[in-house]
């Protein structure tokens, strides 16, 4: 018979130890992840698939063209995205407070955050894809900055808001009129911060897949004309992972570490960037 | 004109640029806020419309019908309604036990040093890519888990009356408990973090006073931290619920895209992402309208989800400015 003490101290160490080996398993799984894709990745990347275009079944090339593709849809997403999201973060932050509007947008635009890509996608189809009877760059562009709004959207207002009232009491005091003070003070305050949502926006839709399979869909061959459809990484890696061809599947792994690689890169760069102004 | 006149005047005259100015700006924001507003509604709208045809055709029966059949222009949503819930339910039953030791190992037990590189870990696993998931479970999980865990369980979970039906199905990998797993990994970062986030909320003077009693650490994590940030834990866990249902290329690496009934969860199954992944460019007509249907379910679905995570998490905030005042 164990006293009362004795259960309680055992449930105690059973379960912290339990967190512990949890906590192992979720780093097992993001080594064992890393370690595969690092692995088959490294492998076959070489001087061909940054010269060479994606080749057809049995052949063997490179990704230049999806490489580029993919640089032109994320640089065009990002740039549709980012003044929406930066201005409608701006309202929130310096004219919305606490009104039932912004808290409608605040809420929506988090429902918007965690929304399944796969309908954003199935959405820009119906408004563009159909209409002009054909795939485009441009449709893969406006797919993913409607990812893109949301994320810049919250790091907006969430940087803004850490701006201290007396620097725009200060400069309002000074009279200069609201927008200058929300230009010149304010924006100046938050730049980092708002970089870094930009960041974090650009690596949240790198790696997109699904959006882009209804909208930019793929080219074999390269096209910088963004009405074309046009070749891009993630539909690359979901087309040749699929196919039954080895030459395929080892540029599916080339490509699907690139992608990886830059998209950590930025989320790492993103938060120690972040760090910095907080510890000023 | 007298000069100070002249200079009131230009002062006036720059002052009321300045309002403008202020109302351009402010009504630009204003408008861009809106838009996000008029995005979601749109969305909405138009994938209403698009999947008018196949509500108008089957009517209610298209939710719990089984059948797909593209040849014949039958459409029933029922597989992947059904593989949409049930793969989603894996991941949280194995998510957040998952994450809530991850939040309480990183919230209370690491010494300081190993708080920061822990955390950044965990929450890189939320940066890898979804297809990157798919690769991994297709190529490595899969044909692992098929190899040593499954029998493992069929042999001893698959004769249990009852229970055991569900542990049954081929050897191959690929399967709706697979993509279960899958999706687990992948949404324990975001429940992780939030539930660590509201962890280190809770007052000291509570846990202090709790550990001051006698309470061992896992009584404090119990009676204390769980009660007072139930709202916030229950909201982050439908946001990883939200996730897991929406999420696409993962899945449809790993669920086996087979739209037939099971209730074997090692059988291939499908959900309503990976069905639209699947046959979106191959289809046209009714078949078309049917997976834009399908879509549109999906879409509610996350936005009740996601609706109520977040006013979870928004009712433990107010309580807890209410704490503070």
């Amino acid at each position: 018979m164990i006293s009362k003490f004795t259960k309680r101290k055992l449930i105690n160490y059973f379960n912290l130890s339990a967190s512990i080996v949890v906590t192992a398993f979720g780093l097992v799984m993001l080594a064992w992840i890393l370690t595969v894709l690092f692995g088959k990745g490294f492998q076959h990347i070489n001087w061909a698939v940054f010269t060479q275009m994606t080749p057809p079944p049995g052949a063997s090339g490179g990704l230049i063209n999806a490489i580029v593709g993919t640089l032109l849809i994320t640089f065009f997403a990002v740039l549709i995205g980012t003044p929406i999201g930066l201005m409608a973060g701006t309202y929130l932050a310096e004219f919305g407070g606490k009104g039932r509007f912004s808290s409608t947008v605040r809420f929506i635009n988090d429902v918007l955050l965690s929304a399944p890509s796969i309908v954003v996608g199935v959405f820009v189809y119906a408004i563009l894809v159909k209409p002009q009877g054909h795939f485009s760059g441009w449709a893969g562009a406006v797919a993913l900055s409607i990812l893109v709004i949301p994320v810049v959207l919250r790091t907006t207002e969430d940087m803004l808001r850490l701006v201290p009232v007396q620097m725009r009491e200060a400069a309002a005091a000074l009279g200069a009129p609201r927008y200058k003070v929300t230009i010149d003070i304010v924006y100046k305050a938050a730049l980092s911060g708002m970089i870094t949502g930009l960041l974090l926006a650009t690596a949240r839709i790198m790696g997109e897949t699904a959006p882009l399979l209804f909208t930019g869909l793929n080219n074999q061959f390269w096209s910088l004309d963004m009405n074309q459809p046009m070749a891009n990484m993630p539909v690359v890696i979901y087309q040749y992972a699929l196919s039954p061809y080895e030459d395929w599947q080892d540029l599916a792994w080339a490509a699907a570490l690139l992608i990886t690689i830059s998209v950590l890169v930025m989320n790492i760069i993103a938060r120690y960037s972040l760090k910095q102004p907080s510890s000023q | 004109m007298s000069a100070t006149e002249k200079d009131i005047k230009v002062h006036l005259h720059t002052q009321s640029a300045g309002v403008i100015w202020d109302k351009v700006f402010k009504g630009t924001a204003f408008a861009f806020a809106a838009m996000v507003l008029i995005v979601m509604l749109a969305i909405m709208v138009m994938l209403f419309k698009e999947a008018w045809p196949t509500f108008a055709h089957f009517g209610f029966s298209f939710l719990y019908t089984s059948e797909w059949d593209v040849v014949n222009d039958k459409f029933g949503a029922l597989v992947p309604i059904v593989g949409t819930l049930v793969t989603s339910l894996i991941a949280v039953l194995i998510g957040v036990p998952v994450s809530f030791g991850i939040a309480i190992f990183i919230s209370l037990m690491a010494p300081s040093w190993l708080k920061r590189p822990v955390g950044i870990a965990i929450e890189l696993l939320a940066a890898v890519p979804s297809i990157i998931y798919g690769m991994w479970g297709l190529f490595y999980f899969a044909p692992w888990f098929a190899n040593t865990i499954q029998p493992f369980m069929t042999d001893n979970l698959g004769g249990v009356p009852f229970i055991g039906q569900f542990f049954q199905g081929p050897p191959i990998g690929v399967s709706i408990f697979t993509a279960g797993f899958v999706l687990a990994i992948m949404i324990i970062p975001f429940i992780a973090s939030i539930m660590r986030d509201m962890f280190d909320v809770v007052p000291t003077a509570l846990k202090e006073s709790a550990y001051a009693m006698g309470s061992t650490t896992w009584e404090v994590v119990w009676k204390v931290i769980l009660p007072y940030t139930k709202a916030g834990v229950i909201g982050g866990i439908m946001l990883g619920l939200g996730r897991a249902m929406g999420e696409t290329m993962a899945v449809a690496f790993v669920v086996g895209n087979s739209l037939e009934l099971n209730t074997g969860l090692f059988y291939p199954g499908a959900t309503i992402a990976s069905t639209m992944a699947n046959e979106f460019n191959e289809a046209s007509g009714l078949h078309m309208s049917s997976l834009i249907a399908l879509g549109f379910m999906l879409f509610v679905i996350t936005f009740l989800v996601l609706s109520l995570a977040k006013w979870f998490l928004l009712r433990l905030e107010k309580s807890q400015q209410g704490d503070e005042t």
